[in-house]
């Protein structure tokens, strides 16, 4: 009978598939980094076992280096964060659908209400966890130690400058011999936080020379966009004179040279130590626990030696109003991510918490309830 | 790209079964018309079935005609539901939605935004992609179906076919990290020595960065070469033997052939599969998204410009897509690229059924 | 029938071509070969570069087995057993909803359409619909989906816009194998005093039902391979998931577009391995769907 083979051949088909589905499996993580000590102990394991966190997409990575750290620390619980982008982070804690979310701003004045309406009438905080520094990537045959500044920044980047050998270029750069190739801005052609960011730093630092707005898409006006910052970082790759904003583990994977930053008290290298040192110095605008950034006051910085182009990413809580098995488990997670977690970081292109940071960052975790 | 054309017969269908002749075609209405439970509605359950058998066919009949209405309910669905979306965005857009070059939508309080520059990126390149794969789909078809001997055609046929087996995003990373930088000189050379012609005017894009429409284009070009070989292929391999071999009678060379027999047969097949890959075009979007800079001035017309087209466009704003104004703005985008494919598609099928009742 | 032609052309016993007749027709023959070379040239070339970067990666030990949880973007090892399974669920998930809907409007068109406006319409809005952008119908669902209806992103809605991608194809491969049903067994059967729908449930259906199935392979090696759906409807997720409705998962697509966004060495393993992958998966159903066709070819006869 016809119909029999063709039931065995889609019987076949469907045991085949079961088979398949059997014998895969998630590695069980090892190898990298082994759990160190201490980490466990701070953390007081258990709870929800799967928390779920939305938000953000630049601090994805991040997260993966956090949830690595929390499954060592604590075995059987896992985080699934899903990088559906700030607003939809704040909008999915508001809701209820996440545990927590993850934002690259603040909870706005008019969120704040629904927010703690979430979280049982008790305010939400935002504690900012993960400190991206934002490179500005350049190819420039023979200049590889190029230093600029907010307002020569934003004057690239908004088309006023259009060659490297410009008078103000060289006038930060005494001694280099700057080319007279003319300048390709490349940006991000996708909606992100780093464009965000990176604009509301240069409206910050640039003494009013950049007025092109703060959004997600880079408003410039000029120059090429790329596809993500893979796309932005192989870009500026291919051709001298290029320059672009990017995470910086990307500039560094791509043979990028990295600019100098003068914040005002001379050029400063971007290394952890001086992103650190930003963070550091940073205002907190919030009240008491509840951690949110003046954000100005790290781009706007004129502290010496302290890198001013950091893209700050919160994670938004309830401070009480948890169910008690999901306060465990977010207090858990919190609280491997602001310590063991912090020890991967600075490869996946992050930079660690500073101490005194780090004891903030704690202290509001710890009054979780 | 993957297209249902892989195969070669699905979506032949509509355009050869006219051409083709089959002897059972007619069957349809024949068997009906045996038949007690016959399509024609008044003469079926008279005669003496069981009811339990008129009520099965009832139901049957009625799945399958159901079937039928959600297909039709489905397309307009599209339309309505997408419509549904974009309206309110729409009606607070500050400028044209028609002419308008901006795309601003980043405060919902003040939306501007018009989708001229991506209708006229979307077309373009498009366009492009169709001027380079057509000349080439029609030789390919001509050389598997007059060509090449009988036995190496079919496995020639299926590595033509392969090419629609490869996903679009392959096809796009394809296209910026080994594509590009290898057709940069060319891109370069064109840019230099032809500049004068618009297309290949100096554009919005750096040539020798190969971000550009060109390379787009030509990656598209290889996306839709087989849909078109494939349907063109089909369609000239239905030529009737007996206008082939009154040509050779006369004497004809092979070209000849080609040229007053197998051509006009299948020429309006032909155009109609130009018209489906121009559809398949316009719609790609993973490719353009990775490979087209973004770029802030307006779309002049060259070849080497970025851009977005629809798709691309879309694409690129899916990350941060939590706002349902701002959604809805793209959403809109979505429906004109809708109303753009179905044009497309809609000229195509007329053009087969045109050439339908010719033959 | 090549062969039918070859014959008389080399040999005019009667004629002689003049000069300029057989150079345009030289020159046709070149330009024919050229444009078939032309066309292997960029299929061999996306092949070659896709092998040489991702041939690596699918030879681990683990890329079949293994998925890349707990995994930081940098690590080697793990593998694509996620996106893989992911994948094969959201096309299976795709297939079980279409298919017999495609059939159904199959069936509709050949057996009870016939001239009617709704069939003349149908066909016309299964054109349509073929034509659909892959974009286009994600953002459809998106639309019912997500923002009307209010629920999560998840591998169901993925599925859901694959559906209208795969049903045309399903309906044009069913349309077409009912067609060449011979009539003698439609009629065989009523003179059975079989009814309508026993006839065409038990008698055309089988006999078409290898061809469709060899259809259904080829659609769904197209909808595997579809990356805009993804992006939109369902987020990623970097180990295994197998329930369609809730939570991220991953595809092999997908996989590729988010590693495509990871500068380490392990990442373009990833992308290229998954590409590899991909390929292959797409491949292996459109051998399968051959050897279907070949093994339960219709019996006409």
């Amino acid at each position: 009978m016809k119909l029999k083979r063709h039931g065995a051949v889609l019987a076949t088909a469907a045991v085949s598939a079961l088979l398949l589905t059997a014998c895969g499996s998630d590695p069980t993580s090892s190898g990298a980094g082994a759990p160190q000590a201490g980490g466990a102990n701070a953390a007081n394991c258990g709870g929800k076992a799967n928390l779920t966190g939305e938000g953000s997409s630049a601090q994805n990575n991040a997260m993966a280096v956090f949830v690595q750290a929390y499954q060592q620390a604590c075995d059987g619980q896992n985080v699934a964060y899903n990088p559906t982008g700030s607003g939809a982070g704040r909008k999915q804690f508001t809701a209820g659908l996440a545990d927590f979310g993850g934002s690259d701003s603040a909870l706005k004045a008019e969120e704040e209400g629904p927010a703690a309406q979430r979280c049982g009438g008790n305010p939400a905080w935002n504690i900012p966890l993960v400190f991206g520094p934002v490179a500005l990537a350049y190819k420039l045959d023979g200049v590889d130690n190029l230093v600029l500044n907010g307002e020569v920044a934003a004057k690239i980047f908004n088309g006023q400058i259009t060659t490297w050998n410009d008078p103000a270029i060289a006038a930060l750069n005494s001694g280099v011999q700057l080319p007279a190739t003319p300048v390709t801005v490349i940006f991000r052609s996708d909606d992100s936080g780093t464009t965000e960011n990176f604009q509301k730093y240069l409206t910050a630092a640039s003494k009013g020379a950049w007025t092109q707005g703060t959004a997600q898409k880079f408003g410039g006006g000029i120059g090429e966009g790329r596809e993500r910052s893979a796309g932005v970082a192989q870009a500026v790759g291919q051709g001298s004179g290029a320059i672009t904003y990017v995470e910086v583990s990307f500039a560094k994977d791509n043979n990028l040279s990295i600019a100098k930053i003068d914040n005002g008290s001379g050029p400063v290298e971007l290394t952890d130590a001086t992103a650190g040192k930003a963070i550091e110095a940073a205002k907190i605008s919030g009240e008491g626990n509840n951690l949110k950034l003046d954000i100005n006051s790290i781009y706007g910085t004129t502290e010496p030696g302290a890198y001013p182009l950091i893209l700050a990413t919160y994670e938004i809580v309830c401070s009480k109003g948890y169910a008690p098995d999901v306060a465990q488990a977010v207090k858990a997670f919190m609280t491997v991510a602001a310590t063991t977690g912090q020890a991967q970081l600075s490869d996946a292109g992050y930079v660690p918490l500073p101490e005194s940071f780090k004891a903030k960052v704690m202290t509001a975790i710890q009054a979780i309830a | 790209m993957n297209d249902p054309a892989v195969s070669g017969t699905s979506t032949g269908t509509g355009l050869t079964s006219a051409g083709r002749g089959l002897p059972d075609e007619p069957n349809v209405p024949e068997a009906g018309a045996k038949v007690p439970e016959s399509p024609q509605p008044p003469a079926g359950n008279t005669t003496g079935t069981a009811t339990f058998t008129q009520r099965g066919d009832k139901i049957f009949k009625a799945m399958a005609v159901g079937s039928g209405g959600f297909i039709v309910f489905l397309i307009g669905a599209i339309g309505l539901f997408l419509l549904i979306q974009a309206l309110p965005p729409l009606l607070s857009n500050q400028v044209n939605f028609l002419t308008s070059r901006e795309f601003q939508v980043s405060d919902p309080a003040d939306l501007r935004f018009g989708i001229l520059d991506l209708l006229l990126v979307t077309i373009e390149v498009s366009l492009f992609a169709l001027v380079l794969a057509m000349p080439t789909a029609l030789g390919i078809a001509l050389f598997l179906t007059q060509y090449a001997p009988p036995r190496f055609a079919r496995p020639l046929a299926y590595i033509v076919d392969l090419l629609a087996a490869v996903p679009s995003i392959v096809y796009g990373l394809w296209g910026l990290l080994v594509l590009a930088p290898a057709i940069a000189p060319l891109a370069v050379w064109l840019q230099s020595n032809l500049g004068f012609i618009f297309v290949f005017a100096e554009g919005t894009a750096k040539a020798e960065f190969g971000s550009t429409l060109f390379t787009a284009g030509i990656v598209l070009a290889v996306m839709i070469l087989p849909i078109i070989t494939a349907i063109t292929r089909e369609v000239f391999s239905q030529t009737p033997r007996t206008l082939i071999e009154g040509a050779l009678a006369l004497g004809a060379t092979r070209l000849e052939v080609i040229r007053y027999a197998v051509f006009p047969f299948g020429k309006s097949g032909y155009i109609s599969a130009s018209m489906l890959g121009l559809g398949r075009a316009l719609g790609e979007t993973i490719a353009l998204t990775i490979i087209v800079a973004a770029v802030a001035a307006n779309f002049a017309g060259s070849l080497f410009s970025g851009g977005a087209s629809f798709a691309s466009k879309i694409a690129l704003a899916a990350n941060e897509f939590s706002n349902p104004t701002l959604t809805g703005a793209y959403i809109a985008a979505g429906l004109m690229l809708f109303v753009l494919t179905f044009a497309v598609n809609a000229l195509a099928r007329t053009i087969i059924a045109r050439s339908g009742a010719q033959a | 029938m090549t062969a039918t032609i070859d014959a008389p052309a080399t040999g005019p016993t009667f004629m002689q071509v003049s000069g300029a007749r057989k150079v345009k027709d030289r020159i046709a023959t070149v330009l024919v070969y050229l444009s078939f070379a032309v066309a292997v040239i960029p299929l061999v070339w996306v092949v070659y570069t896709v092998l040489v970067r991702g041939l690596g990666a699918t030879l681990s030990a683990t890329w079949f087995t293994e998925s890349l949880s707990g995994l930081l973007g940098r690590d080697p090892g793990g593998g694509a057993y996620h996106a893989i399974l992911g994948t094969l669920l959201q096309g299976v998930v795709c297939a079980i909803i279409s298919v017999p809907i495609g059939i159904m409007v199959g069936i509709y068109l050949v057996e009870y359409g016939g001239n009617s406006r709704l069939a003349k319409t149908t066909t016309f809005m299964v054109d349509i619909l073929t034509g659909v952008p892959s974009i286009v119908a994600a953002l459809f669902v998106y639309a019912v989906w997500i923002a009307i209806f209010g629920l999560p992103r998840s591998a169901f809605a993925v599925s859901l816009a694959l559906v209208l991608l795969m049903v045309p194809v399903v309906v044009r491969t069913t349309e077409e194998l009912l067609k060449i049903v011979p009539t003698d067994l439609r009629e065989a059967s009523y003179a059975l005093g079989i009814p309508k729908w026993r006839t065409i449930t038990k008698v055309v259906i089988p006999t078409a039902l290898s061809g469709i199935l060899t259809g259904v392979m080829l659609a769904l090696a197209r909808v595997m391979g579809e990356t805009a759906p993804v992006l939109l409807l369902v987020a990623y997720a970097p180990f295994i998931n197998t329930n369609i409705f809730e939570g991220n998962m991953a595809s092999l697509p997908l996989m590729m577009y988010v590693e495509r966004n990871n500068p380490t060495a392990a990442g373009t393993d990833r992308i290229w391995g998954a590409a590899v992958t991909l390929i292959l998966i797409i491949a292996l159903f459109n051998v399968l769907a051959t050897v279907l066709s070949k093994y339960f070819a219709v019996k006409t006869k």
